[in-house]
């Protein structure tokens, strides 16, 4: 449509970090993080909170020095380069708009330090406001707007500079729920309107698992697994993937027998039939995990002892104790209370087992 | 049916007043008793000269040279050593802003407000006089021949004045400063602003308003000079300050009613001065400085 500027020259190129570590005085915030993005990829950054991965976004970002380790951007290395040269969109968890702006003089900042002419810029900003459903806002100071609007501002200001890459750091955590799943939906159409290569930073599965075509889950300060929301949610790696992925019930158990198709493992006095994903030794110590849902009291498996429960809607959830100590979160589809004592199972395909 | 009459008491604290309000009773007590009443007393007495018209104290202030011009002496102190201080406060605070030993640093440019001013003017007479360090090193590295005169003078206060005067408008100029969200530095950053165009255009005017309030307390502060213009300065000179003139009027001449005159007219000026600072920071932007709605 019209001339570029020369950060967005760097479109469609692939983002790449390698080995990127960062220490704050003796604490490894970064321990080596390797990532290949693809132009026009949405990665979404899952972990809990301390796992790195806002230190990550903010080293991509040029906001914190790496302590080791380089970023390429279509094979030029930009790590070296300060924040305002690399020309990256950043969304901020406070969304950090500038109070004494309108919401068009924000969205319109980034334009004017690339010194676009005015009447491209005044084009573009009317863009990037249409693009987030905010033209009729534009003059109002961010402080007189709604949280949601905000963080379309923020939003418009990121992306109407058409950033090779936008970084978006929990841009939701602010939003009440209703907000944040309408959200969602709109940065996802965003991102496909634009085609920028987008890495959005979350604690968030759902988040996660719904917007992104990739999913990284950080831990510590290292990649733990990487794959689409479909592999982590249905093949987590590790225990502790598999427990941010929702299977929030984990027990140990021993091997009984195994045949290649079906496991049968000893947990808490009872023989549960696990379907076998990969090889499993007849005595080897496992930990199963489930999801609550997968879960339910029956008329036969483990028995439990209800400690609490939860009607909501269609069915009760609940968490229980085993008499070996271990906690299970189950549903139910009749009424269940505190103190009740329920039999648990769970489908042998919904179980995961990882050798210990 | 009638609408029962609602108690008046539930009509007070509609309106904000109710039994907490009578905590602020303390505090307006002592804004009677200690300001408003002596500024009448102050007014009253300074409208009646021992002789001549009601306006007799005014019209002998501005009729003498002498007197007259310790307006003018006085803003020529409190206008720059204000303004010096602010110029050195917002990029101490800046700097420290960032750093972690803030309480450290801030201890140590705080120090001087603790010492007093006839400390200050002591330790300035020994130190920028002739026989002082200031003029001994400088001659022996041979800037200078001879020894410059920096006391009892324009500068020995000049310098009284930012030294103590310096505290103050740092602390407040650092809570100006640290009180912007540095998210904002950030996003200007990642929208291609350098460190010239981050501070042109957000930091600064996110922070006139509060450095033009800085201002005002600092000058005001300034503008009663009275101990180091009289210890450092020349004071029946060119530090001849407006209030070592009321204090002559009032306590050498026994004059009380040109001594209030001379009071209110100090008030008057200072007025004008941070009116004027004032007037200009309600044409900023003064809302929240933060980036968010939280």
């Amino acid at each position: 449509m019209d001339t570029q500027p020369s950060p967005t020259a760097t479109r469609g190129a692939t983002l790449e970090l390698r080995g990127l570590r960062r220490d704050f005085g003796g604490f490894a915030a970064l321990k080596g993080l390797d990532l290949a993005i693809a132009p026009g990829e949405f990665v979404a950054l899952l972990g809990p909170s301390g796992c790195g991965k806002t230190t990550a976004l903010n080293c991509i970002a040029g906001l914190s020095p790496l302590s080791g380790g380089a970023i390429t951007l279509g094979g030029r290395r930009i790590d070296r380069l300060p924040p305002e040269r690399r020309g990256f969109g950043m969304v901020f968890q406070s969304y950090a708009l500038f109070p004494h702006m309108s919401a068009r003089r924000n969205v319109g900042f980034g334009l004017d330090m690339q010194r676009v002419p005015r009447r491209e810029a005044e084009a573009r900003i009317d863009e990037a406001l249409a693009l987030v459903h905010l033209g009729s806002q534009a003059d109002k100071l961010p402080g007189q707007m709604s949280g949601g609007q905000q963080q379309r501002v923020a939003i418009a200001r990121a992306v109407v500079i058409r950033p090779p890459v936008v970084l978006m750091d929990e841009p939701l955590s602010n939003l009440d729920a209703k907000l944040r799943l309408e959200m969602r939906a709109e940065i996802r159409r965003i991102h496909d309107a634009i085609g920028s290569t987008t890495i959005y930073v979350t604690h968030d599965q759902d988040e996660a698992l719904s917007m992104a075509d990739r999913i990284v889950v950080m831990r510590e300060g290292a990649i733990r697994q990487t794959g689409t929301p479909a592999e982590l949610y249905e093949r987590p790696a590790y225990p502790d993937v598999a427990e941010f992925m929702g299977f929030r019930t984990r027990m140990t158990g021993r091997v009984v027998s195994a045949d290649g198709v079906m496991a049968h493992v000893e947990t808490c006095g009872t023989t549960v039939p696990v379907a076998q994903r990969g090889p499993l030794l007849a005595g080897a110590d496992v930990t199963l995990m489930v999801r609550p849902e997968d879960i339910v009291a029956g008329p036969a498996g483990i028995a439990a002892v209800v400690r609490i429960a939860e009607y909501r809607g269609r069915a009760f959830f609940g968490a229980a104790t085993t008499d070996c100590g271990a906690e299970l979160f189950f549903r139910s589809d009749r009424a269940v209370r505190a103190g009740d004592r329920v039999l648990l199972a769970a489908r042998p395909e919904q179980i995961l087992s990882y050798t210990a | 049916m009638t609408a029962a009459p609602i108690p008046l008491r539930l009509r007070l604290a509609a309106r904000g007043l109710d039994g907490t309000t009578l905590l602020a009773a303390p505090a307006l007590l002592a804004l009677l008793a200690l300001f408003i009443y002596p500024f009448a007393y102050g007014v009253a007495v300074s409208l009646s000269p021992k002789a001549g018209p009601f306006y007799d104290s005014y019209r002998r202030f501005f009729a003498d040279p002498f007197m007259r011009e310790t307006v003018g002496h006085t803003l020529a102190l409190a206008l720059p050593t204000t303004l010096l201080s602010l110029m050195l406060a917002v990029p101490i605070a800046f700097r420290v802003r960032l750093m972690r030993r803030q309480r450290l640093l801030t201890t140590i440019l705080v120090l001087p407000v603790t010492l007093g001013t006839v400390l200050v003017a002591q330790g300035l007479l020994t130190y920028l006089g002739p026989p002082g360090w200031f003029n001994r090193v400088l001659m022996w590295a041979g800037v200078l021949s001879g020894p410059v005169k920096l006391t009892n003078n324009y500068w020995g206060v000049f310098a009284s004045l930012v030294i103590t005067g310096f505290p103050f408008t740092f602390l407040l100029t650092l809570s100006a400063v640290s009180g912007i969200d540095p998210a904002l530095e950030q996003a200007a950053a990642t929208l291609g602003a350098g460190a010239r165009r981050r501070f042109l255009r957000i930091f600064w005017p996110l922070l006139l308003p509060g450095l033009a309030v800085t201002f005002c307390l600092s000058f005001v502060q300034a503008f009663a000079v009275f101990p180091s213009a009289v210890l450092l300065g020349a004071p029946a000179g060119s530090t001849h300050v407006i209030s070592i003139a009321a204090y002559h009027a009032a306590f050498e001449q026994y004059d009380a009613s040109l001594g209030a005159a001379i009071a209110m007219i100090m008030g008057a000026v200072q007025l004008g001065v941070v009116g004027v600072v004032l007037g200009a920071r309600s044409l900023l932007y003064r809302g929240p400085v933060g980036g968010t709605k939280g």
